[in-house]
């Protein structure tokens, strides 16, 4: 066996990879689920949380600051530590799965917030006020003058976010999660073989390329006119 | 509750496995930061060369890593290679993985960095008679670094909290530390003690870039 032979019977071999093919592809249903779910209600909730903040209440501002603070200083896969390991001491354990989803979700909520909130607050002060004059409640000033502006100015670094947040999901093979890596893990310790550990390196290619490259196309577009 | 998540105890009792970690934390902090920094810088400056050659493989190199988890590059060094009978540490799997995904990033923020510099500095300072490197250097770099701080600061922020996968390959940094601990003694209170080590470390980099931001985004006016 040539050299070139043993390298691709070693990382690339056929059988093994044949047998492991349908866990692998349950691993990639299994990251698509997290990543949807982390997406939807992490944004929807950064979204809420920014929303309620301009209402301006001080102590509950000061509430959501630190809340914000909190999750852009902890290191995601310490959240899902501390959810999967440290919560059932107090009787709640949540699966792997939902470790996994509630601790990015809140780790995309707290940085989207920062985003949706710099971005309403970038929409000039004039512009409410000139809303308001014509007639408009808040919440119509808030809905159909200030938010498409906003918006607007928050997807560059919102995709980015979101892309690296989602990239997390990787995280669950710790708690047991059997998304792509999991899968690829297990896969590779059961036939003594790297091979699926390379399946599952390209199954994460060709889900995150596309969205990496379409990223890039949205960013040119909106992109910030300095 | 509080004997159950804070246990003083179990924190006596830990601390000293805990502060192990967080020397280690520290120390791989500092040896990671400045490897994607100079990984990052390396990729701004071929970015420079606008030679389809060059800036082909460059973009689908940078790309590449972003589409790819640190974690699963991670795994693929430490529990891949050494198939291919090259077994690494955990530490200098760790090394490697931020030097080529950091790198990435902190590539793209130079990059953006450098752009943001107009050509015509360039011109007149290779007019004055510098070299194109001293012109990189004196002229353009100093001000690239200055126009894109706050995001390398943000990025340096996600590395450091990034030093947190190094528990998956048995680096005894914080969360690994604490984990033990934890299975030592049965109780949470150390994986919340390294929480709360987190977060008063990192705290005061998260509301400086909050400041930064807003001042970015005020000064689009």
């Amino acid at each position: 066996m040539s050299n070139w032979d043993r390298f691709t019977d070693t990382f690339f071999n056929g059988k093994v990879m044949l047998k492991y093919l349908p866990e692998i592809l349950w691993g990639v249903v299994t990251t698509i689920e997290l990543a949807v779910l982390i997406v939807l209600t992490g944004l929807a909730a950064g979204l809420a949380l920014a929303l309620v903040r301009s209402l301006a209440i001080r102590p509950l501002n000061w509430l959501i600051i630190f809340i914000v603070d909190l999750f852009r200083s902890l290191p995601p896969l310490v959240v899902i530590v501390l959810m999967y390991f440290g919560l059932p001491y107090a009787g709640v354990s949540p699966s792997g799965f939902v470790s996994t989803w509630l601790s990015l979700a809140f780790v995309l909520m707290a940085f989207s917030e920062e985003i949706f909130w710099a971005g309403i607050t970038s929409v000039h002060k004039g512009q409410w006020e000139a809303a308001r004059s014509t007639g408009l409640s808040f919440g119509e000033t808030l809905l159909n003058v200030v938010l498409p502006q906003a918006l607007r100015l928050t997807i560059p670094p919102l995709t980015n976010r979101t892309i690296a947040i989602t990239k997390g999901t990787a995280l669950g093979t710790v708690v047991a999660v059997s998304e792509i890596l999991g899968a690829a893990s297990s896969a590779m310790s059961n036939s003594y073989n790297p091979s699926p550990l390379m399946m599952g390196a390209a199954a994460y290619l060709v889900l995150f390329l596309p969205v990496v490259v379409l990223a890039r196309r949205l960013e040119k577009r909106f992109a910030w006119k300095r | 509750m509080i004997e159950t998540f804070f246990n003083i105890d179990i924190i006596v009792a830990a601390w000293p496995i805990v502060m192990a970690g967080l020397l280690n934390t520290v120390l791989l902090s500092l040896i990671v930061v400045p490897l994607g920094l100079l990984g990052g810088l390396m990729l701004a400056l071929l970015a420079g060369i606008r030679h389809p050659l060059v800036r082909w493989p460059l973009m689908a190199w940078v790309d590449f890593f972003r589409a790819f988890p640190p974690l699963v590059l991670l795994i693929l060094l430490f529990a891949g290679l050494p198939f291919a009978g090259l077994e690494l540490g955990g530490f200098a799997c760790v090394a490697i993985a931020f030097f080529l995904n950091t790198g990435a990033y902190y590539g793209e923020i130079f990059r953006a960095g450098i752009d943001s510099i107009p050509a015509g500095q360039v011109e007149a300072a290779r007019s004055t008679g510098l070299s194109r490197l001293q012109a990189m250097g004196y002229i353009v770099l100093p001000q690239a670094v200055r126009n894109v701080l706050p995001d390398l600061l943000s990025n340096t922020l996600e590395v450091v909290k990034l030093t947190s996968l190094g528990s998956v390959v048995a680096v005894p940094e914080l969360l690994y530390q604490a984990r033990q601990a934890q299975s030592l003694t049965y109780n949470p209170t150390p994986i919340v003690v390294a929480a709360l080590i987190y977060f008063l470390l990192l705290w005061p980099l998260v509301r400086l870039l909050s400041r930064l931001e807003n001042r970015a985004l005020a000064g689009r006016h």
